[in-house]
């Protein structure tokens, strides 16, 4: 049991930091179980500012956490970031197909914050220009149009929808020739 | 008074329906129980007269037992998996079905009117069997339950033909595709309160609107994800007499039509005093909500992560009747100030992490809730995620605030000590309990020693429930508490250096007791069993997980998980093949 807990609490987020000595209210270390092993000294501070860059090489280990902590109901923990804890680790990657395109690319939803910045990413991945965007009329005035296969397995025209709800559902993009896009709504 | 005479008074001369009359009066459980000890005659007439019970662990008696005691039962409140159930401690088919007690109501001439029920595991079947058995049914209120589909709320809207009631909080239903809001019959014009905002899949709109537009007397409505804005917009105009509204998605262009319609229909709304929801919300369209904040008792946009400090702030500034707020870090600590100096009548307050494992990240200290304090002396019941908290502070926030009754602390990184003076934080809980003299719950974190318990066990003289985690150096920390806390109902621990001595030092305690919880402790098999053997009141449940026999393990063995309960009905038939009973 104490080898367990040892593992366990060893693979949390509480073990990172300074090892070293521990101060006064150390006493009685052979009671306790190692979780009092752990250094008095401002760990936690330090790891305050060393964690955002622990982050990037190490995020599969500080996201690891004890079981049932924090005490928050499961249904409010999937409610809040049903994705988001997966994405802190390994991003929404989505495959991008153009037509006439001889292979794909993989892009990383997670790092745009909107639709603008995603657009402009996919242009300059496989140089063209999508066009103005608007809700009557699709991406107007160009050859090429940005799509995505939804999780109901529907090709929908990007943009359409608020860019959570999109990020969410996109399981893959296509960016189609503008002959074969028209009905996807960029018609009036 | 007439009787004039020294003579004592018979109470049997009484009649009985004065004293029936009497008692109706009388509606905490508490003291209907203490009417019922008082005589023989007051006991029958008590029990005949009882419509309300409230059981907290559904294991403490059976139901056969229930009804006979009761017969008169018209609302029940039953709770079922012990709290850290809530948090992924106890596996899944622990227990707590409801189905067995609608079975024998049914079966009985019980004229269930209420069911309340919190983690209990409640299937389609049994809430098709209760929709059929009692045909004077109003309310059915589900926290925290699960087991059940779409269909068994289909079943409770097309039987129950009084429904004033269907209240499901935080469930985990599974959601067979809204066609259930059309089984309510065109005839049922009697609801008060109907919330579904835990469903997850999607709802017809058309039928909602209809069942909206027929219930005058509706009160509170909260609605799912799947309900739009426009949709939102026309509810309101039918139900402009709502007090309590849970808006579904909140997402809309400000410019649009359906946007100044909203803005319209909100002004008429003015019996709101309970908002929630925002499931998805998009931040520029807050301000059609402003005209209905200043009458705001409760809010709740603890679930509307889409919105930042300064637009919460904004919303917060206009509440100033607000006795509730439940809210994300995300406001920091500024934002929280503002809520200081705005909402003076704030009574209580919920802080949740909006990203609960990184600890780095919560936007919230001490600052924030030193800033509350100082400014709402009415709070008395807090809950409180935050990245750090320090002795300091919680000394200032027991002598601005000394009438918690409920503090609930929860500092994300779970030993984390004071970070300015690296002392463990039990000087700032033990300000708490000495200051704070009605405290009746308390949820503690951070680096604690004994010493926090001993304060605890000085203090803590009104205290009923007490979650330990990662906390104390010994026995003495949890003998404290058994010793010290005379009103203590519920005990939970985990993660604590308390073992066998501490367990069985006092095992008469555990009989004035509703429960007591222990996880990765140092109890060892043995002192179970023996606590088993010596209290015949109690069950002893051991959770294992492990896939071992109990002939593999030796007594010497420390148990995983441990849960302990008084029970008038001994060891429970329906615990699955990873629970031993003791």
């Amino acid at each position: 049991m104490e080898t367990e807990r040892e593992l366990n609490l060893e693979a949390t987020e509480l073990r990172l930091g300074l090892p070293g000595t521990s101060d006064e209210s150390a006493k009685n270390t052979t009671h306790r179980s190692n979780k009092r092993a752990l250094p008095e000294q401002p760990v936690s501070a330090n790891m305050a500012t060393t964690s955002k860059n622990c982050d990037q090489e190490t995020a599969p280990h500080t996201k690891a956490q004890v079981v049932g902590w924090p005490p928050i109901r499961s249904y409010r923990k999937n409610s809040l970031q049903p994705k988001k804890s997966e994405a802190e680790m390994s991003g929404i990657y989505v495959k991008v197909s153009m037509d006439g395109a001889p292979y794909l690319r993989k892009i990383d939803l997670k790092v745009f914050k909107g639709y603008p910045e995603l657009i402009k990413a996919l242009e300059d991945m496989f140089k063209f220009k999508a066009g103005e965007y608007s809700e009557r009329e699709g991406y107007n005035g160009s050859e090429f149009v940005p799509t995505y296969e939804d999780k109901d397995g529907d090709w929908m025209l990007v943009g359409d929808v608020p860019w959570e709800m999109f990020t969410g559902c996109c399981k893959k993009l296509r960016i189609m020739k503008g002959s074969d896009a028209r009905g996807l709504g960029c018609v009036v | 008074m007439f009787w004039g005479s020294r003579k004592t008074i018979n109470m049997n001369y009484f009649p009985d329906e004065v004293l029936e009359h009497v008692f109706d009066f009388i509606t905490s459980h508490k003291d209907r129980n203490s009417v019922s000890l008082v005589c023989k005659s007051w006991y029958k007439i008590e029990k005949y007269s009882r419509q309300r019970v409230f059981l907290g662990n559904c294991y403490s008696i059976s139901p056969e037992r229930l009804i006979a005691r009761f017969p008169g039962l018209k609302s029940l409140t039953l709770k079922g998996k012990p709290h850290f159930a809530d948090f992924n401690l106890v596996p899944d088919d622990w227990g707590g079905f409801l189905y067995p007690w609608i079975k024998a109501m049914g079966k009985s001439r019980i004229g269930l009117e209420e069911l309340k029920l919190k983690r209990m595991v409640v299937s389609d079947e049994s809430l098709e069997l209760l929709s059929k058995s009692f045909p004077n049914f109003k309310s059915l209120v589900l926290v925290s339950c699960e087991g059940f589909t779409t269909d068994g709320l289909a079943a409770i809207a097309a039987n129950c033909r009084f429904l004033r009631e269907l209240d499901l909080q935080e469930n985990e239903v599974e959601d067979h595709r809204g066609h259930w809001l059309s089984c309510f019959p065109e005839s049922c014009t009697s609801l008060v309160s109907l919330n579904f905002a835990c469903l997850k899949g999607e709802i017809n709109l058309a039928s909602l609107e209809r069942l909206v537009t027929r219930s005058p007397n509706l009160k509170s409505l909260r609605l799912n994800r799947a309900v739009p804005f426009d949709t939102l917009q026309r509810l309101l105009i039918r139900a402009p007499q709502l007090v309590d509204l849970g808006t579904g998605s909140y997402v809309n262009d400000p410019s649009s039509e359906a946007y100044k319609k909203f803005k319209a229909a909100i002004q008429s709304c003015n019996s709101i005093r309970s908002l929630s929801g925002f499931l998805e919300v998009a931040p520029r369209c807050m301000s059609a909500i402003y005209p209905i904040c200043e009458n705001l008792t409760f809010l709740n946009l603890s679930y509307a992560a889409g919105l930042q400090s300064n637009e919460l702030t904004k919303l917060i500034q206009h509440c100033r009747k607000l006795q509730r707020l439940w809210i994300l870090d995300c406001i920091g600590d500024k934002g929280l100030g503002v809520v200081a100096s705005a909402c003076k009548e704030l009574q209580e307050l919920r802080v949740f992490p909006s990203d609960p494992f990184d600890a780095g990240n919560a936007a919230v200290t001490e600052e924030g809730l030193v800033l509350v304090s100082a400014g709402c002396p009415k709070l008395n019941s807090l809950l409180y995620f935050c990245q750090r908290m320090t002795n300091a502070a919680l000394i200032t926030v027991a002598k601005n605030c000394t009438n918690f009754i409920r503090f609930r602390l929860c500092i994300l990184d779970p030993i984390k000590p004071d970070p300015v003076t690296n002392q463990p934080l039990d000087e700032g809980f033990g300000a708490i309990v000495r200051s704070c003299k009605g405290l009746k719950r308390l949820s503690l974190s951070g680096l604690l020693t004994d010493q926090v318990f001993y304060y605890i066990g000085m203090y803590a003289k009104k205290l009923e429930m007490l979650s330990i985690a990662f906390a104390g150096d010994s026995d003495k920390g949890m003998l404290y508490v058994l010793n010290g806390c005379k009103k203590l109902r519920k005990l939970e621990i985990r993660d604590c250096p308390f073992g066998d001595a501490a367990l069985l030092e006092d095992m008469g305690k555990y009989e004035t007791m509703r429960s007591l919880w222990m996880s990765t402790c140092e109890v060892t098999l043995g002192a179970c069993k023996m606590l088993a053997k010596k209290m015949p009141n109690l069950n002893i449940e051991i959770i294992n997980e492990n896939e071992q026999t109990e002939s593999n393990l030796d007594d010497n063995q420390k148990v995983d998980k441990m849960y302990l309960y008084r029970t008038l009905v001994g060891h429970r038939e329906d615990a699955p093949e990873f629970v031993w009973l003791l």
